[in-house]
């Protein structure tokens, strides 16, 4: 991880995304227009987010069968930097939904997903305060990171499909699932997505890093 | 096998000895309801079935929350010790999981007794209605015995369970209320089949998770 290609990668995927993204030519759909924008910097942050929500379950995982206490700071950082790519993605679709769905809440069942699941993270890290034993923090709150995320994704990815949702591509709204997704937006998102990922990676290691030196000092 | 079943004996034991835990939370469902019913100010059976099915699910969720949660709240330091010494954290779970369903089952059955005589009862399917309440309550008190025990080993554990449990109760509480929404309006059960399924497989993801996760709180 201290090699240096993939963060700057990462940057330049992301001002790629921010070029290209806003001023490289966008397909025409009904009601989206030009919002269709929106995808490269909102759909990321999603992605981004469970990609990092799963790398943490895996390091919680490997805490509970080693014991490493590194592993349990891996996990929690990975869903320090989830959250803020959770609120970030929240943010971004609000402000979407305000010019397309004409509200910025509308209770869309990914809407509404999503902030149940940015409720449980806050959770997670308010079981984490309020115990002191720095071994036992680790096993109890990576049980319940592994606990959370199990049911984390039948609330993300079975609830939403039980009903319609207002999100492009579901209920016969015009959109972009696998047929429709333009060579043109192709171009775009999928390097945006890699380099949001990248970017919340780095952010990720930074704050282990900085962490790991914090502890060593308190020692 | 035996372990198990004496665990459950216990439990039922000091729940019948003490009947003040049980009684309290019969009292609580009561009192709730009575409060819904002279707050809406409705006669009965003019509420509407939305209003109706919310609020039923509200007064089961947080009367599961203060009955179920306290199984190992309740246990003192040393018991716990006890226990360890005796038998395998598997057998812990099965006793207290399943003692927990049927309290679980118990409150939500009493609940709906007692809410559909009091605030009218608008359920046209009850065969699926039922099934809805019992595959929520075994979800519940999955959620509820786990994070019960993971709060025990936490400091001021009462406001923290709460905390902790709200959310992971959401998707078994949502699937739970489209569920019996489509029972109150009597819905072809072909329609209803796949939510109950998702629920059902919901259930078992929760369960077999708690099983593999409850060993590491035990042993610390």
């Amino acid at each position: 991880m201290r090699k240096r290609w993939w963060k700057i990668l990462g940057v330049a995927l992301v001002f790629y995304t921010l070029i290209g993204g806003l001023l490289m030519e966008a397909p025409r759909l009904a009601i989206l227009n030009e919002t269709i924008r929106a995808m490269h910097f909102h759909v990321p942050m999603w992605f981004g987010m469970i990609i990092m929500l799963t790398a943490s379950v895996v390091y919680s995982i490997r805490y509970l069968k080693t014991g490493n206490l590194k592993y349990d700071t891996y996990a929690i950082e990975l869903v320090n930097t989830s959250i803020l790519f959770g609120l970030l993605g929240l943010a971004t679709g609000m402000i979407w939904a305000h010019y397309t769905w004409g509200a910025a809440w509308s209770g869309d069942p990914k809407q509404n997903g999503s902030a149940i699941g940015l409720l449980i993270y806050f959770a997670y890290i308010l079981l984490r305060n309020s115990i002191v034993d720095s071994q036992q923090k680790a096993k109890i709150s990576s049980v319940y990171n592994i606990f959370a995320y199990a049911t984390l994704i039948p609330l993300l990815f079975i609830l939403p499909r039980l009903t319609d949702s207002l999100h492009p591509g579901n209920g016969g709204n015009p959109g972009f699932n696998a047929y429709e997704l333009d060579g043109r937006l192709r171009m775009i998102f999928y390097p945006a997505v890699i380099g949001w990922t990248l970017i919340g990676v780095w952010l990720t290691e930074l704050r282990i890093r900085l962490s790991i030196i914090k502890t060593k000092i308190d020692e | 096998m035996q372990q198990v079943l004496s665990i459950i004996n216990k439990e039922v034991k000091l729940e019948w000895r003490n009947k003040t835990a049980f009684n309290s939370i019969v009292l609580y469902l009561v009192s709730t309801i009575f409060i819904c019913y002279l707050s809406f100010n409705v006669k009965t059976g003019q509420m509407q079935a939305v209003t109706w099915n919310a609020l039923f699910w509200i007064i089961i969720v947080f009367a599961n929350i203060n009955g179920v949660a306290k199984s190992f709240l309740q246990e003192g330091e040393g018991r716990m010790l006890y226990y360890y010494t005796l038998c395998k954290p598997q057998v812990i779970l099965s006793g207290k999981l399943i003692f927990n369903i049927l309290l679980s089952v118990l409150i939500a059955i009493i609940g709906f007794v007692v809410y559909a005589i009091i605030l009218g009862n608008p359920v046209v399917n009850h065969v699926y209605f039922l099934l809805t309440i019992l595959l929520a309550s075994i979800g519940f008190a999955g959620i509820l015995t786990l994070v019960s025990g993971i709060v025990s080993k936490a400091n001021n554990s009462t406001a923290l369970l709460a905390v902790l449990s709200f959310p992971i109760l959401l998707p078994i509480l949502m699937i739970a209320i489209r569920l019996s929404k489509n029972a109150i309006d009597g819905i072809d059960a072909s329609l209803m089949n796949e939510k109950l399924f998702t629920l059902l497989s919901v259930d078992a993801v929760v369960i077999a998770t708690a099983y593999l996760l409850f060993p590491f709180i035990w042993r610390s």
